[in-house]
């Protein structure tokens, strides 16, 4: 790994998996604790939508990406914030669409010879260092706002009927918090592909929930376990010449097993005893 | 003296996909009383709640508290929800779920001053879960989150308490606790608690309001005749047997079928 480290490709990859394992562990938190995974899956996928348009017009991939990602975050926002639990069924309907409308654009543009599965399973070990300050900006500004809106977006991801009581603005806040995830899921595809954004954006999350006593601590811990899988998943890559992504999301399903069998919750634990009567 | 009501309904109007669920309600609720909503399951008890906190907007008619649309009196008033599916494993200690109780919405880098943390552990040792401040929210039973949110509630310092089925899956001893609790709380704030059991709130309430589509409303502790009928459909002589007399004042022997 130390003489990888010389190649100029490997720093940024690195560099680029942590900035990334950041933003994830954030806002893989709240995609958990709101249920909202398979949108942020439809966010990745109809992404693909962005890059197909991008080419077409000839503008600048991440452009045309992010654009489109915002875009459909924002339908995705207003279909499931009208009926949370009838939503599945439209959302899968634009996932779909969004990756047939990639393909069909990038069919209708003349001389297309970009790899494609660059875009569908990542390419850490080819990011440019202007994607890496792209990064730093995104990142910044995912964290400011977290920052800023972090108790409100607490309340609306325990309780939304209280928090509107309370006067706090849960609609603007949740449209915001799509439009979060549409920025990480991007940034995320640039690291492990649309395929396997969801894997890196909950399998962290899932693991720290279960040491957690507050949203924060569970962002923290993720963070931990997305720099963890990034390094040993781009150390296999280098090592046995395997897919970058894929090792990396390998590492992490193995960890989420692991976690799965053996861990046990401590928190749901310490029910204090003296309030039971008898054993079950 | 008359007191003026602090919370007025007015003509409203209420429905689901065009089934209605409140019609053409009338309410009128003085500071200082502890009224119990009661009535039927899908009688609207917990609609007309929603209502009145601005969960809901009315299709016709209007509510209005301290003279204002619920949304402009937020800060005022407190609300306990109904507890349907609680996340258990949300990662969330009992103090910070009572610390939302103070939060102003809109953002900001340091929302919670030592005055709020001084409410919340006022509010805590209130219903006496002091000592649960650190535990998980998911790791207590049932009767002890409800507190938590009672808690979560009048950390805000309310002058009116809406609780939504606030005892269900609360053991009797439980219940009994509790609505002493909020008679002691009475003196200070004004109470409207919906409730799907009539007998037990009605020795701690002041007045009753029946909910089954419109509203039967009683300035009185008593559940009469015509309440339960309307509310219930099915013969009073069923549900009055077991009533302690004070509750039905006007009870009358003849249970002919």
């Amino acid at each position: 790994m130390i003489e990888a480290l010389q190649l100029e490709f490997m720093r940024n990859a690195l560099l680029a998996g942590f900035l990334v394992s950041i933003m994830c562990g954030v806002i893989g938190t709240f995609v958990v604790v709101n249920r909202i995974v398979f949108i942020s899956g439809g966010i990745a996928h109809a992404a693909y939508g962005g890059v197909g348009l991008a080419f077409f017009l000839g503008i600048s991939p991440m452009l045309g990406i992010v654009g489109f990602s915002l875009l459909v975050s924002m339908v995705m926002a207003a279909v499931s914030w009208k009926a949370r639990h009838r939503a599945d069924t439209i959302i899968g309907v634009l996932w779909a669409l969004g990756m047939a409308l990639g393909v069909i654009l990038i069919d209708l543009t003349p001389g297309y010879n970009v790899d494609l599965m660059s875009y569908l399973f990542g390419s850490i070990l080819t990011v440019p260092a202007s994607d890496l300050w792209l990064m730093v900006g995104i990142n910044g500004l995912v964290l400011i706002t977290v920052g800023y809106f972090y108790h409100d977006f607490v309340a609306l991801s325990y309780d939304e009927a209280f928090a509107r009581v309370r006067g706090i603005p849960v609609k603007k806040l949740y449209f915001l918090l799509m439009a979060l995830i549409a920025l990480t899921v991007v940034m995320i595809i640039q690291i492990v592909g649309l395929i396997l954004v969801i894997a890196l954006l909950t399998i962290p999350p899932y693991i720290a929930e279960k040491f957690s006593g507050s949203l924060l601590r569970m962002m923290f811990f993720s963070i931990l376990l997305n720099l963890f899988f990034a390094s040993i998943g781009l150390w296999l890559s280098y090592s046995f010449n395997l897919t970058s992504g894929a090792s990396i999301i390998l590492v992490g399903g193995v960890c989420f097993f692991i976690s799965y069998l053996f861990g046990h919750r401590r928190f749901e634990d310490r029910i204090p005893s003296a309030n039971i009567s008898g054993r079950d | 003296m008359e007191p003026s009501p602090i919370i007025e309904v007015r003509d409203l109007w209420f429905s689901y996909n065009r089934n209605p669920v409140l019609k053409g309600v009338n309410l009128a609720i003085n500071q200082g009383d502890f009224l119990a909503v009661i009535g039927p399951n899908g009688g609207g008890k917990t609609t007309l709640l929603k209502l009145m906190v601005g969960l809901l907007e009315p299709d016709r008619g209007a509510v209005s508290i301290f003279g204002e649309p619920p949304r402009n009196v937020v800060h005022r008033i407190g609300y306990v929800p109904q507890e349907t599916a609680p996340d258990k494993r949300f990662p969330i200690t009992v103090l910070d779920v009572v610390l939302t109780g103070r939060l102003q919405g809109g953002g900001g880098w340091r929302r919670f001053s030592e005055a709020d943390r001084m409410l919340a552990r006022e509010a805590l040792e209130r219903v006496e879960m002091w000592a649960f401040r650190n535990r998980r929210i998911g790791a207590l039973s049932g009767g002890q989150r409800q507190r938590v949110f009672v808690a979560r509630a009048l950390v805000a310092e309310p002058e009116i308490l809406f609780l939504d089925e606030a005892m269900a899956g609360v053991d009797q001893k439980g219940q009994t606790d509790f609505y002493a609790f909020l008679k002691e709380l009475n003196q200070t704030v004004t109470i409207v608690l919906v409730s799907h059991d009539p007998f037990v709130v009605s020795t701690y309430i002041k007045s009753v309001a029946c909910v089954s589509r419109e509203v039967f409303f009683h300035e009185a502790p008593e559940i009469t005749k015509d309440m339960l009928e309307m509310a219930y459909h099915c013969p009073v002589e069923m549900i009055a047997h077991g009533l302690p007399h004070r509750v039905l004042p006007k009870h009358s022997g003849d249970n002919n079928d």
